[in-house]
C-alpha cells in the first residue's frame, strides 16, 4: 500500500525523522492560509499523488509543473490552482496520468546539498538494508546502472537496527562534513527505526539534504508498506486513498481476489498467481494482448468467480475471456458449475473460452458442454490461447 | 533416491487443527505420506486424523522421531512457528503459509541459516517425491515417479509443468516449491546443488518468474556447476513495472527482475528455455537430447 508525501512525513516525524513544517491544502485558499501559517519566504507547492517524478511532471494541458516554489500567498494559490482538479503526468504515472486532489505547502530551505537515501528488504542480504548515494535528487534507477560505484548499502537486522559505525561509513562516504555526522547518524536511526516498526516495504528520500545549517532533513518522502503487515498498522491502514487506486483492484482485494489492469482485449480468469501470469505471456505468445492479470486463488467459489467476471468485464476493452484453471485441490467439477453458475448471473457479452485440466477434468468439460452456454471450452493452453485471441479479433472485424 | 524426502521421511502437521492444515494432512496421509503427529499450542492430547497433537514441536519430536514439519499456521504466528521448529532442531522445515510479513521473515532468516534446518518456503505448495512423500498442498496424482527434478517459484504453474512432464512419459524424481515471498529459505541454487548430487535425479526443470534476481544467479551456478541438462520458463514476461503480480516477490522495481534479463542469463548458460507455458514439458524433453547428442 501507498501513501502521499505528506502523510509520509507526518510518520517520519512523529518517529524523530527531520522534515520541514509543512500544511496540506484542497482548495487554493487553503493553500494561500498555509502559506502565511508556514510564516517562511518561500514555500514548495506540490502535488500529492502517488507517484515520482512530479517534479518535472507537467499537467495535462498547461505547463504547470507538479511541484513549483511560491514566494506570497497569491502566488501559492495560483499554482495550487493550476494542479488541483487536474492531471498531472509524469514518467511514473504513465500518459494517463493522476488527479491531483491535494497540494502540499512545504516550508522552503536553504540547501547545501542534495543525497539520496532509501530503505527496502534485499533479497540477497535476506535482510532490510539502507541505501544512499551523493547523486540525489537523480533517478536512483539511472545512477544504479550507469555510476554503480556511486551506490553505498549498508544491511541491518531489524531488531538491532543500523550501527552507529555504519552512519559513520555512510557520512564518510556520502562526503559529509565531520560536523554534520552526528546530525547523520541520528537520522539514519531515526529512519530504519520507522521503517521497521511501521512495517514499510519501501522508504525513500530523494532528496535528502544536508542544509546549510549542517543540518539533515528529509526533503522528499515516498513510503510504501508490506500488505502481509497491515493487519498490525490499523493506523497506517486507515491512510489508504482509494481515488489514488484502479476501482476494480480496489473491488478485487475486497473480494479476496488478486487483479491488476492491463491494456489489452482479453480478460484472463486464473488460479494461482504464477499460472496467471504465465496465461497472459501465453496470450502475447499466440498475438493477442491481456486485458488483465487475475489470481483467484486455491479454493474459488461460485461467488467469487461471478465477482471476477464482473471485474473484468468492467473493462470496456475486454473483447473475449480466457479462463484457465489447473484443479489441483479445486475439482474440475466444482469450477466448472461455478462457471455456468457465474456466467447466467452476469450474463456475457463476449466469448469466454475455458481450459480446464486437473482433478474430475472429463466430468468438468462434461457438464461445460452439456450446460446449453456459449462456452467454448479448449483442450490444452496453446488451443486455449488460439481460440481466444481468434475469439477476440473476430469481434473486432 | 531422490532429494530431501522419501518413504521413510516422518512428518508432523504445525497447525493441524486448523481447517487447511487437517485437510491437507489428511491429503498427505491418503498419499502414503508417514504423518506422524500435529502441534497446535493448548491442543495437546487431542487427535486430528487418529494422529497425536502436542502442544509444542520439541514434545512432538521426541514422541514421535519426526524429521520433517509442514507449517500451515496463520501469517502472524508463522515466523515464531518456523523459529520454533528450527528451535527443535527439525532437519527439514515446510512453510505452506502465504502472506507473512517481510520483516518476520527477516528475524526468521539469521536464525535459519545458523541452525542446521532447512527451511522450504514460505508460501510455497511444498515437497513431493512422487510414489514415496507428498509434504504440502499439491494434487498428488498428476505426478510420476522418475528422473526430472523439478524446481518452482510457484504453485499452480508447477503442476502445469509436472502435468506436461507426466503426459510426455517423463516421471519427477522430486517437485520443490520454493515460495513466491521476497525473502525464501531456498533458492533455486540450494535446490540445483541437491538434484546435482541425486543419482535419481537425470534432468532439471525450472520455473521462474519476474521480479529479483534469483533466475540470474541461478543460471550463472548451472553455468559452473551442473552438468545434468537444464530447462526453464520464466513466468510474467508480459508483466508491466512497479506492479505486483499476486505474489509479493514478482514486482519488476527499478528495472530490476525483468523477464528479459532472466532469459538472456538462462540462455547464455546453456539452460533450454520454454518460449510458452504450453512448452515447458518439451522444452526439457529437448534439453534431454541435447545433452544425450553431445555424448
Amino acid at each position: 500500500m501507498k501513501i502521499h508525501e505528506y502523510q509520509a512525513k507526518e510518520l517520519l516525524r512523529a518517529a524523530g525523522v527531520p522534515v520541514l513544517a509543512g500544511r496540506v491544502a484542497s482548495t487554493p485558499e487553503e493553500a494561500a492560509a498555509a502559506f502565511i501559517a508556514l510564516g517562511t519566504p518561500i514555500c514548495a507547492v506540490k502535488a500529492q499523488i502517488h507517484a515520482g517524478g512530479r517534479g518535472k511532471g507537467m499537467v495535462k494541458g498547461s505547463t504547470q509543473r507538479g511541484v513549483e516554489l511560491a514566494k506570497s500567498a497569491d502566488d501559492a494559490a495560483r499554482i495550487a490552482k493550476g494542479l488541483l482538479d487536474q492531471t498531472l503526468v509524469t514518467i511514473q504515472t504513465g500518459p494517463e496520468g493522476h488527479v491531483v486532489h491535494q497540494v502540499f505547502v512545504e516550508s522552503g530551505c536553504a540547501i547545501e546539498r542534495e543525497l539520496y537515501c532509501a530503505i527496502l528488504v534485499d533479497r540477497q542480504a535476506g535482510s532490510p538494508v539502507l541505501i544512499a548515494s551523493t547523486a540525489g535528487g537523480m533517478d536512483i534507477e539511472e545512477v544504479a546502472h550507469k555510476t554503480p560505484e556511486l551506490i553505498i548499502t549498508e544491511p541491518f537486522d531489524p531488531d538491532r537496527g543500523l550501527s552507529a559505525w555504519q552512519t559513520r561509513v555512510l557520512s564518510a562516504r556520502l562526503g559529509l562534513p565531520a560536523a554534520s555526522w552526528r546530525a547523520a547518524e541520528q537520522f539514519f536511526k531515526a529512519l530504519t527505526k520507522a521503517f521497521v516498526n511501521l512495517d514499510a516495504s519501501l522508504l525513500e528520500i530523494n532528496p535528502l539534504v544536508l542544509a546549510k545549517d549542517g543540518t539533515m532533513v528529509a526533503l522528499d518522502a515516498k513510503m510504501t508498506f508490506d500488505d502481509n503487515a497491515l493487519f498490525r498498522h490499523k493506523d497506517v491502514a486507515a491512510l489508504r486513498d482509494e481515488n489514488e487506486e484502479d476501482p476494480a483492484e480496489t473491488r478485487a482485494a475486497a473480494a479476496g481476489l488478486s487483479y491488476v489492469k492491463l491494456h489489452g482485449t482479453i480478460g484472463c480468469l486464473v488460479n494461482g498467481a504464477g499460472l496467471a501470469m504465465s496465461t497472459m505471456d501465453l496470450v502475447k505468445y499466440h498475438g493477442g494482448e491481456p486485458a488483465n492479470f487475475l489470481d483467484v486463488g486455491g479454493g474459488a467459489d461460485v461467488k467469487q468467480v461471478t465477482e471476477a467476471f464482473r471485474i473484468i468485464l468492467s473493462d470496456k476493452n475486454v473483447k473475449a475471456i480466457l479462463v484457465n484453471i489447473f484443479g489441483g485441490i479445486m475439482r474440475c467439477t466444482t469450477i466448472a458449475n461455478a462457471l455456468i453458475e457465474a456466467s447466467k448471473t452476469v450474463g456475457f457479452t463476449v466469448p469466454l473460452v475455458v481450459r480446464l485440466e486437473g482433478t474430475e477434468v472429463e466430468e468438468g468439460k462434461k457438464i461445460l458442454a452439456n450446460s446449453g452456454t456459449t462456452i467454448i471450452t479448449a483442450d490444452g493452453l496453446t488451443d486455449a490461447a488460439k481460440k481466444v485471441v481468434a475469439a477476440s479479433k473476430g469481434l473486432k472485424a | 533416491m531422490s532429494i530431501l524426502v522419501n518413504r521413510d521421511t516422518r512428518v508432523i502437521c504445525q497447525g493441524i487443527t486448523g481447517k487447511v492444515g487437517e485437510f491437507h494432512t489428511r491429503g498427505c496421509l491418503d498419499y502414503g505420506t508417514r504423518m506422524v503427529g500435529g502441534v497446535t499450542p493448548g491442543k495437546g492430547g487431542e487427535t486430528v486424523a487418529d494422529l497425536p497433537v502436542f502442544d509444542t514441536v520439541a514434545e512432538a519430536v521426541a514422541a514421535t522421531g519426526a524429521n520433517a514439519t509442514m507449517i500451515f499456521v496463520p501469517p502472524a504466528f508463522a515466523a515464531d512457528a518456523i523459529l520454533e521448529a528450527v528451535g527443535a532442531e527439525i532437519p527439514l522445515v515446510i512453510a505452506i503459509t502465504e502472506g507473512i510479513p517481510v520483516l518476520d521473515m527477516a528475524r526468521v532468516m539469521p536464525v535459519v541459516r545458523a541452525s542446521k534446518s532447512r527451511l522450504i518456503g514460505p508460501n510455497c505448495p511444498g515437497v513431493i517425491t512422487p510414489g514415496q512423500c507428498k509434504i504440502g498442498i499439491m494434487p498428488g496424482y498428476i505426478h510420476t515417479p522418475g528422473h526430472v527434478g523439478v524446481m518452482s517459484r510457484s504453485g499452480t504453474l508447477t503442476y502445469e509443468a509436472v502435468w506436461q512432464l507426466t503426459q510426455l512419459g517423463h516421471g519427477q524424481s522430486s517437485c520443490v516449491g520454493l515460495g513466491g515471498d521476497p525473502l525464501v529459505g531456498s533458492s533455486f541454487i540450494d535446490i540445483l546443488a541437491l538434484f546435482e548430487a541425486d543419482p535419481d535425479t537425470h534432468s532439471i526443470l525450472m520455473m521462474g518468474e519476474i521480479g529479483g534476481s534469483a533466475e540470474e544467479e541461478a543460471a550463472e551456478f548451472v553455468k559452473h556447476h551442473v552438468t545434468k541438462p537444464v530447462a526453464a520458463f520464466i513466468a510474467g514476461q508480459t508483466a508491466p513495472p512497479g506492479k505486483r503480480m499476486g505474489h509479493a516477490g514478482a514486482i519488476i522495481s527499478g528495472g530490476k527482475g525483468t523477464a528479459e534479463a532472466k532469459l538472456a542469463a538462462l540462455e547464455s548458460a546453456g539452460i533450454e528455455v520454454a518460449a510458452s507455458p504450453a512448452d515447458m514439458g518439451a522444452a526439457m524433453v529437448r534439453a534431454i537430447e541435447r545433452k544425450n547428442k553431445k555424448k
